[in-house]
């Protein structure tokens, strides 16, 4: 059996009328000390997955155990890292890392709370910042913290929710650097929920694609087997990771064609084009721009 | 160069002329058209003793302004923290549970318009039992009903407004509900809770003046009844620009606490 494993786990909100299915017949296994990552468009339900694992919401139906044990509720045996940081602005970083020990180890002394706490600020690089408050901090800064708090908890399994989708393209590369590099030190279970495939290729040891949504499922599972640590300029050039990237992109292009639907709506155009003044007005009327609404297709 | 130095000080000058406006409105009143109203100069003339001499006692309504001030605040302060202590947590209740919203939004949306006024007898008759405490007892509860529905109103908004993420944080840690409460629901609730204490205390001291004039307890508003009985109009005006720049201060020291809570 393996460590976190989902059985065809469906998902779906709203009532008869309006009800959408998100997520349908969802199966993953994931094993111990396993880095993991599901590759899916926006929309397609990533978060939903997340929170399904996270003990959020509850699955329609279908069984979720971690550790053979049933995923009933959330708990801090699941470290969670919310794309939006999630971290309480009125309590400084140590603060609120200090939250999470104070609640998984309650018995421990002051001190060796404190030991604990700024060793993972340490391990995030904040120990300058850490007694700043999240609003003083970058969006990178921030995410580290939330990072730092999840590992803290000394979880299971850690589930990264798009951590990196709000970062610039910079700061997203040296985090993913510094995610590899904690992962390694600590060998923890990782589910890496994103939408950029190569983040999920540079660490993960397995890359799973979520088809387009609704009803979207998991794909087939493509091991990357690239060894470790890896290089971030090497791997642009590696062909096993060109065609890893081929593969993904491919089955996941093929599976929202899979889903073609066009939808049509009305373009209100901004105001650039000169007035028709041969066009006739009427008092207290705005005179008429050619072209001013535009009926356009959109595929979905 | 001369512009600049305008600008520099346009924040004191241009409230002056607005109340140089109104008194010459004023002014031209009393010597058109109403010729009861005293004028500026007579009203100074006969109320400077009580400016003057702030904190004198020459009888029980008869005592400096400064000092019917401070018993007023007293007994507003009392009222005031009467209807934070009642109407924070019940503002929690509404912002946390929705049949209790359900239960109690429509009986307080009725209560919340009613003037101090009307409650004010209804006080009294509740504390007919408390002997010569009636007054003081029936002015606070009024001041408390009054005052509550801010503090409640808010409360309830900014507990609904938490954002979802820290109540996640909260489940994904598993806080139980005193810590919930103290680490996540109250810090992120306070800035809305001050908006509200500060429009609470605008109306306390709005009731203030209704309390004291109908129980006749020497205070501004008392004060104020008082005079207007005994046709001083002069002191009417001077109680009713001490009840205005009080408030005024009072709101100005909230909004500084207020900022202070939202800055965090």
């Amino acid at each position: 059996m393996a460590y976190l494993q989902l059985t065809n786990v469906s998902k779906g909100f709203g009532s008869n009328g309006t009800r959408s299915e998100v997520l349908k017949d969802i199966n993953l296994s994931v094993n111990k000390g396993e880095f993991v990552a599901i590759v899916g468009y926006s929309g397609a339900g990533k978060t939903t997955l997340i929170s399904l694992i996270a003990g959020l919401l509850k699955p329609d139906s279908g069984t979720m155990t971690l550790n053979d044990l049933e995923i009933a509720e959330p708990g801090p045996d699941r470290g969670i890292v919310f794309q939006n940081y999630s971290l309480l602005p009125w309590l400084s970083v140590y603060e609120n890392i200090l939250l999470a020990v104070d609640q998984v180890f309650p018995n421990w002394a002051a001190a060796k709370k404190e030991q604990h706490v700024l060793k993972y600020i340490d391990m995030v690089n904040l120990t300058p910042a850490r007694e700043k408050k999240p609003h003083e901090l970058s969006g990178g800064m921030r995410q580290r913290v939330s990072v730092a708090r999840a590992l803290a908890m000394d979880p299971q399994i850690l589930l990264l929710d798009e951590p990196l989708g709000a970062l610039d393209a910079l700061t997203r590369a040296t985090l993913q650097d510094e995610i590899s590099r904690i992962w390694q030190e600590n060998q923890k279970t990782v589910v890496l929920i994103t939408n950029d495939p190569d983040e999920g290729i540079y660490l993960a040891d397995r890359i799973i694609p979520l088809t387009a949504g609704p009803n979207a499922t998991l794909g087939p599972s493509f091991k990357v087997e690239i060894p470790r640590p890896r290089d971030r300029k090497l791997l642009n050039h590696d062909p096993r990771f060109k065609e890893l990237r081929r593969e993904v992109v491919g089955f996941m292009q093929t599976s929202k064609q899979q889903q073609h639907a066009t939808l049509t709506k009305k373009l209100i155009l901004p105001d650039i084009e000169p007035e028709d003044l041969s066009a006739p007005r009427r008092f207290g009327s705005r005179p008429v721009r050619r072209n001013e609404i535009k009926e356009v297709a959109v595929d979905l | 160069m001369k512009n600049n130095w305008l600008k520099k000080i346009d924040w004191i000058v241009l409230p002056l002329i607005g109340v140089g406006c109104v008194l010459l409105l004023w002014q031209l009143s009393c010597s058109t058209w109403a010729k009861e109203l005293p004028s500026p100069a007579r009203t100074w003339t006969n109320s400077k003793d009580y400016i003057l001499k702030p904190f004198e006692k020459r009888g029980e309504m008869d005592q400096g302004i400064l000092r019917f001030t401070w018993y007023s605040l007293i007994l507003v302060a009392k009222g005031y923290a009467l209807a934070l202590i009642l109407g924070t947590p019940i503002g929690f209740f509404l912002g946390l549970s929705k049949t209790f919203a359900k239960t109690f939004d429509p009986i307080i949306q009725i209560l919340r318009p009613v003037s101090p006024l009307a409650w004010l007898p209804l006080g009294l008759v509740l504390f007919l039992g408390a002997g010569k405490n009636a007054s003081e007892l029936g002015a606070l509860f009024t001041i408390a009903v009054c005052a509550m529905w801010p503090t409640v109103l808010n409360t309830a908004v900014g507990v609904r407004a938490i954002p979802q993420d820290y109540l996640n944080v909260a489940k994904v840690l598993k806080l139980s509900r005193t810590k919930t409460l103290f680490k996540v629901l109250i810090p992120a609730t306070l800035p809305y809770m001050f908006t509200g204490f500060r429009l609470s205390l605008g109306i306390a001291w709005l009731v203030i003046v209704a309390a004291e004039m109908l129980t006749g307890r020497p205070g501004v508003g008392g004060f104020l009844w008082q005079e207007y009985n005994a046709l001083i109009y002069e002191h009417i005006i001077l109680c009713i620009v001490t009840i205005g720049v009080v408030g005024f201060v009072l709101d100005r020291l909230m909004s500084l606490v207020e900022k202070r809570f939202k800055a965090a």
